[in-house]
């Protein structure tokens, strides 16, 4: 048993917090308050590798691993909550699903310029009718001679706008009532397809969250991604490795507002001493350490069994429900630690406390998280 | 034209440092990472680099074994080759015997240009690039905000009390830079997965020509005594009063101590 991290994966950490102080971190409260999708930023990060860190470099990636991708989020998150969503939703949502089941010619057409972060990508599965519950994909796709058309919607897309390649899911009934659901891949242009209203959140404000609009959109034949109506089954594997992502955006928001308290704590005067010296304020402080060191060691070891080739589904759930409880609990008494001024936007917390929250909710609300590892200890299909 | 960029791993500026028994820094109890100062000189060389004028820019350190995680780090951010020198012999080797051993890696290597950060973040000598240059009897060009190489000649931009001076030499030479040369880029992880590739040559004293006799009759200098910097005295609040009264405190202190 070794708990140390690799000198390569220290290394990797360093590198992207260094980036990440230096770069994000100062304008983070900015960006926010612009409301505009970081573009330059991203650039950057794509000429560092911070675009594809879990996919080989023969297919653009960085070629590093799922722990050092969860290190790459975390440290990002740390300093922006919206850089980590897009990051995170751009490679395990965006890229992986073609990476698992895409052709060569589609891994080498859009998994390319994706993971070497020419081009961002998207991940739509949502739907007004289809939250928690994918069954109620209402999108349709028909075949049309040698194409596709596809009609339908998409809510809550991060990314929509500024991807340039979409993966999105669609019934492809034929003549049969199956209600089988397909992966498709969609290019930004193709006519027919448009990007309708942009979500205003309580968070991630540079993040993009939009509607996708499907109107007789035909797309190529070959844009199918894997096999005709095994699209909900890719797209939830996909998910188990997108929970890493966000547990790893999690532990950085918490790991953010845990440095920020701390240090707030030990600065802050009342009753002629620092704040710190108070048993009710030190031990949230205490509190806060213990449940961001067993999220991170969750997290890790979700990526570490990932990496191993070992089936990782239930930790991925177990990661991703710990950490983003303990990132709501700790951004929360992070503001509480500030007490009025971190109600106010000048100690960021409130911030990390706003961001923190979508992690309880995007990919698998933390109800259905404890259905997934309910159901996979017990070993029961419903719920 | 080829640059090799002198770096040191030093502690990470903010550990706390241990010393062991012999006064020696003990180099496993902090962090370690290139010396800051010399990240400038890794980026002056990787600019002219990027601009052409260079085509080869490799990096060399004195050191124990894991002084390779520095030079690894280095060509993440840029160049092609690293070689690090080390040997038993080498352990606490002072300003003068590193000179001796980078001067003679350096006649191995060749460069153009041997370039070097200003000082070192952890012994501050700024000695090497002077010691060496004096032992490669090479012209020295220290302190330039700017690196410049054409026709033949290296020149610096050096800030002084009432301007610059640009300062001029023949190739080859050896010279340090300053913070002055603009912010160090950052090491990318494309750049981490390329430096895995990239060649680190190991060469112990033998291989660079001397023996642990030379180095002993070339250490100058010796740690005698090592200790933490003094506590300061305990900070005086001056609290809860109104800012008048706060300011009449404060210029009472002040005028006590004859500071104002
Ligand atoms: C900022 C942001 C970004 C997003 N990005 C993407 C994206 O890129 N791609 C994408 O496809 N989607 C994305 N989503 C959508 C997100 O994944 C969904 O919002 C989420 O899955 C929940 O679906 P819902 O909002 O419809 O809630 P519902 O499914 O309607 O859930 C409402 C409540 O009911 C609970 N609930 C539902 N079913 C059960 C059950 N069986 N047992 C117990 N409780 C249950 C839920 O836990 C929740 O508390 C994003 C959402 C947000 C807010």
């Amino acid at each position: 048993m070794d708990f140390a991290l690799s000198p390569q994966h220290e290394e990797i950490r360093r590198t992207v917090r260094d980036f990440a102080e230096r770069r994000i971190r100062p304008v983070a409260d900015e960006l926010e308050r612009r409301g505009e999708f970081p573009m330059e930023i991203i650039r950057e990060a794509a000429d560092l590798g911070l675009l594809g860190v879990p996919y080989p470099e023969e297919i653009g990636g960085t070629g590093l691993d799922a722990l050092a991708y969860a290190i790459t989020v975390e440290e990002l998150s740390r300093a922006s909550g919206s850089i980590g969503i897009i990051v995170s939703a751009h490679t395990s949502l965006g890229c992986n699903p073609i990476w698992l089941a895409g052709t060569d010619a589609q891994k080498e057409k859009y998994l390319r310029p994706m993971a070497s972060g020419a081009v961002i990508g998207a991940y739509g599965l949502t739907e007004p009718g289809a939250g928690s519950d994918s069954r109620g994909t209402r999108t349709r796709a028909h075949r049309d001679g040698d194409a596709w058309v596809l009609n339908g919607g998409k809510r809550f897309i991060t990314n929509a706008g500024v991807a340039g390649t979409y993966v999105v899911t669609a019934v492809t009934d034929r003549e049969e009532q199956t209600g089988k659901i397909s992966a498709f891949i969609v290019e930004a242009d193709t006519p027919g397809f448009s990007i309708g209203r942009m979500e205003e959140k309580m968070g991630l404000h540079a993040s993009n969250t939009g509607e996708l609009i499907f109107t007789d959109c035909r797309i190529p034949a070959e844009n199918l991604l894997g096999e005709e109506g095994e699209g909900d089954k890719l797209f939830l594997r996909t998910l188990d490795g997108g929970r890493i992502g966000i547990a790893a955006m999690a532990l950085g928001l918490a790991q953010a507002a845990y440095e920020a308290a701390s240090a707030y704590a030990k600065e802050r005067r009342q009753f002629g001493k620092a704040i710190a010296e108070f048993q009710g304020v030190a031990f949230m402080i205490a509190d806060m350490a213990v449940g961001i060191e067993a999220a991170r060691l969750l997290t890790y070891r979700a990526a570490w069994l990932k990496d191993q080739g070992r089936s990782y589904t239930t930790e991925a759930a177990m990661a991703k429900l710990y950490a983003s409880e303990v990132a709501r609990d700790v951004t929360n008494d992070a503001v509480q630690v500030h007490g009025g001024y971190g109600y106010v936007t000048e100690y960021h917390v409130e911030r990390y406390l706003r961001d923190a929250k979508l992690t309880e909710i995007g990919e698998g609300t933390s109800q259905i998280q404890r259905m997934v590892i309910a159901r996979n200890l017990l070993g029961v299909r419903a719920m | 034209m080829k640059i090799v960029v002198c770096i040191k791993q030093v502690p990470a500026t903010t550990a706390e440092k241990r010393y062991t028994d012999d006064l020696r820094l003990d180099r496993a109890s902090a962090e370690a990472i290139i010396n800051p100062l010399d990240e400038y000189a890794i980026e002056q060389a990787l600019r002219l680099l990027d601009a052409g004028t260079v085509d080869e820019v490799g990096y060399l350190s004195m050191g124990p074994e894991q002084a390779g995680e520095a030079l690894r780090r280095a060509l993440a951010m840029g160049g092609e080759s690293a070689t690090l020198v080390t040997d038993p012999a080498l352990a606490g080797a002072d300003e003068w015997a590193t000179a001796a051993v980078l001067a003679a890696a350096l006649d191995k290597l060749a460069p153009d240009v041997a370039l070097m950060g200003m000082a070192s973040d952890d012994a501050r000598g700024s000695l090497v690039p002077g010691a060496v240059a004096a032992r490669r009897n090479l012209p020295l060009l220290s302190y330039g905000a700017e690196l410049a190489l054409a026709d033949g000649q290296a020149r610096i931009r050096r800030l002084s009390p009432t301007g610059f001076d640009w300062i001029a030499a023949p190739l080859p030479v050896v010279a340090s830079v300053t913070d002055q040369v603009g912010e160090p880029r950052y090491a990318s992880l494309k750049g981490i997965m390329a430096a895995k590739r990239k060649p680190l040559d190991t060469w112990s004293l033998a291989d660079v020509g001397l023996s642990a006799e030379d180095l002993r009759s070339g250490a100058l200098t010796r740690v005698t005594d090592a200790r933490p910097p003094e506590a300061k005295p305990p900070t005086e609040r001056i609290e809860n009063v109104s800012a008048d009264e706060a300011a009449a405190k404060i210029a009472d202190w002040l005028a006590a101590r004859k500071l104002v």
